[in-house]
């Protein structure tokens, strides 16, 4: 992330490095702790895999990976310049 | 006439055609008073018809209550203050004339008992929407008006050509859960017909296009009214009239996904927000199609819900609009330092539709899931699981991070005026509200008793896992999204590019040919001329004076082949 200032000149707390790498560590804390706290919950698992404690996660992540990169490919055939029905 | 025969959208009608007329403190009272009348309307209405006419020899049921009436009648009031609040002061008195009048139409929908009401509310509400968008007063609205209007009235038409047939076959209007029911095992076309006129306005497929077509060229405050009432009202009927029809599973993921993959190619805030609202009234439609108790009251909650946050998004984006006049991603972002108000409510609105526990998306679309389990529908529940996430991704992260966020755009306006916040704030209270105590919607639900407990361990791993993995995916693919100044072909390419280019070479190509065959023509139509000249003018053959001993001679001769001829 580029450096942000404000009107003093000093970039915002939010925006400082040390702020964002202080913040990846407690999203990484907090993702850790939800899939051990699968650990201590009954799930019901419906399906096939979903009773796993870790399954959740994996799939959530996987799945917008599918979907980030399944709009990429789409966006070569869909994507036009946004003057495109201006003419 | 008693308190529960008044059509309570009858007085946002009444007040919509009134407001022109009302200035000042007057203006502002009667659209701040007029839904909340409206509302106290709704809750006087008892179960069953209260309000009838004849109409062509049918009885026609202008007010008729139950609890799914009461539910989204509640929620139109509730949308209709809001908004008004928030449009107050910025928006033209046509816009609020126009979205009284759309919201008293939605209305009606709701307390319709019978089909050719609903029609007539149905068209009432494409006209209302119409001037809505048309108020922005710039071209592209213009534009973007016209092929909305035009969508919306194929839809009538195919809903009044389903209702011709739906009498034909039942010699009824009625409108309720049995008699459409017992057509669709007749399989009559009309059930179809009314099917298809039904999902134009949930912004269903192939015609989705119109939504994030026409929403994001209305004003700053019009794209918050116009996000509430059509779709819902779509939701509305199909829960009514085609609720466990299982092709409405399948057309709600569709929905679901397409939602997802158009808002992450997106670069128009506003128009991420419009993809957004397929993508959610695709859960309630695979809901009302999944059709079990839980589902069918998950659906109706994840309307009323939705009708919230979803406008609380809109006016979070409808405030930066407003304050900046930008709305593509590319020139947003850093704005959560000069706009915290904006930027907090914006995240209120985006945890809500992602469905984060104890925001008010978790207690509502955590049925419809719930319901999809419990029927052992699993491609449906993994999907929708898949889909739950991807909200996350494409609405719940993508829009305050690329508007308040991502660089700086080095913008600094102010958040804005106090009615906007004051809007702002109130949905956003809702929306924790309803997710920290979901009791009192659960309260309203259609379909009773409601034994569902949204809060348990697994659902809330299960959620938080899902959207704090698909947070991690989307700040990990970040280089993979970067905006570009671009849009995505629709369904709407056909008429919008085809159908224009087709028209203009048809134009060229008819034109051509009439100047072809005028100029045959005119030759013809010249030499024609010259030969009557050449008998007729003043010196043809046939124009020339006569004297008289030749003309008698003439006629003596033609009387003597008469006689001849009478003779033989």
């Amino acid at each position: 992330m580029k450096d942000e200032k404000n009107n003093s000149g000093d970039p915002h707390w939010l925006v400082r490095p040390q702020t964002i790498r202080r913040l990846w560590f407690i999203f990484a804390a907090v993702l850790a702790a939800t899939v051990v706290a699968g650990l201590f919950v009954s799930l019901p698992g419906h399906f096939k895999w979903d009773g796993e404690f870790w399954f959740f996660a994996a799939y959530g992540f996987a799945t917008c990976a599918v979907m980030v990169f399944g709009a990429k490919a789409l966006g070569f055939i869909l994507k036009r310049p946004d003057n495109y029905y201006d003419d | 006439m008693t308190v529960e025969q008044v059509p309570p959208g009858l007085i946002l009608i009444v007040s919509a055609l009134l407001l022109p007329f009302l200035r000042g403190w007057w203006r502002a009272a009667l659209i701040l008073l007029a839904p909340l009348v409206a509302l106290w309307l709704v809750w006087q209405i008892p179960d069953g018809a209260t309000l009838k006419t004849a109409f062509m020899g049918m009885e026609m049921i202008v007010v008729k209550g139950d609890r799914l009436s009461r539910l989204f009648g509640t929620i139109f009031c509730i949308m209709a203050f809001a908004g008004g609040l928030f449009a107050l002061r910025q928006a033209r008195t046509i816009e609020l004339t126009a979205a009284l009048f759309y919201a008293g139409s939605a209305i009606g929908v709701a307390f319709a008992g019978d089909l050719i009401t609903v029609f007539v509310f149905w068209e009432l509400m494409a006209l209302g929407s119409t001037i809505v968008i048309w108020s922005a007063g710039t071209e592209a609205s213009r534009r973007a008006g016209l092929r909305y209007v035009m969508i919306h009235l194929l839809g009538g038409v195919l809903l009044m050509a389903g209702i011709v047939d739906f009498v034909a076959a039942k010699n009824t209007i009625a409108f309720g859960v049995g008699p459409i029911q017992e057509v669709l095992t007749v399989n009559r076309p009309g059930t179809w017909l009314i099917l298809a006129g039904f999902l134009i306005n949930a912004g269903a497929p192939p015609l989705s296009a119109w939504l994030p077509d026409a929403y994001p060229e209305s004003s700053p405050t019009g794209m918050v009214f116009l996000s509430a009432f059509t779709t819902k009202t779509a939701v509305y009927v199909l829960w009514r009239g085609f609720q466990g029809f299982d092709v409405l599973i399948w057309i709600g993921l569709f929905m679901v996904f397409y939602g997802i993959i158009y808002a992450l190619l997106e670069n128009d805030m506003r128009r991420i927000l419009a993809y957004s609202i397929v993508n959610q009234v695709g859960f309630m439609v695979c809901g009302i199609g999944i059709g079990t108790d839980l589902a069918l009251n998950g659906a109706a909650a994840h309307a009323f819900t939705h009708i919230i946050y979803k406008a609380l998004l809109l006016m979070s984006a409808g405030s930066v609009l407003y304050m900046t006049g930008k709305r593509k991603c590319t020139d947003l972002g850093g704005l959560f330092q000069s706009m915290p108000l904006t930027c907090i409510c914006g995240i209120v609105g985006a945890l809500a539709i992602s469905s984060f526990p104890l925001t008010s998306g978790f207690i509502s679309k955590s049925m419809i899931s719930q319901g999809a389990a419990d029927q052992h529908l699993a491609l449906v529940w993994f999907l929708l699981a898949a889909a739950s996430a991807g909200v996350f991704l494409h609405a719940g992260i993508k829009f305050p991070w690329f508007v308040f966020f991502q660089k700086d755009s080095g913008m600094r306006p102010p958040d804005p005026p106090w009615n906007m916040r004051l809007a702002m704030i109130l949905f956003a209270a809702l929306c924790i509200g309803l997710g920290v105590w979901p009791e009192p919607l659960y309260a309203l639900l259609p379909l009773q008793p409601v034994t569902y407990k949204p809060y348990t361990g697994y659902h809330v791993v299960e959620m938080l896992q899902l959207l704090l993995f698909s947070g991690l995916a989307f700040f990990v693919l970040l280089p993979f999204m970067k905006r570009t100044l671009t849009i995505s072909l629709d369904v709407d390419w056909f008429w919008r590019r085809l159908g224009a280019k087709l028209a203009r070479e048809f134009t060229m190509r008819s034109n051509r040919a009439r100047g072809i065959t005028g100029e045959r023509l005119q030759y013809r139509l010249s030499k024609a001329l010259e030969t009557v000249f050449h008998f007729h003018g003043p010196k043809g053959i046939l124009a020339r004076t006569w004297d008289t001993g030749t003309t008698t001679l003439v006629i003596v001769g033609l009387l003597a082949v008469y006689l001849v001829i009478y003779f033989l």
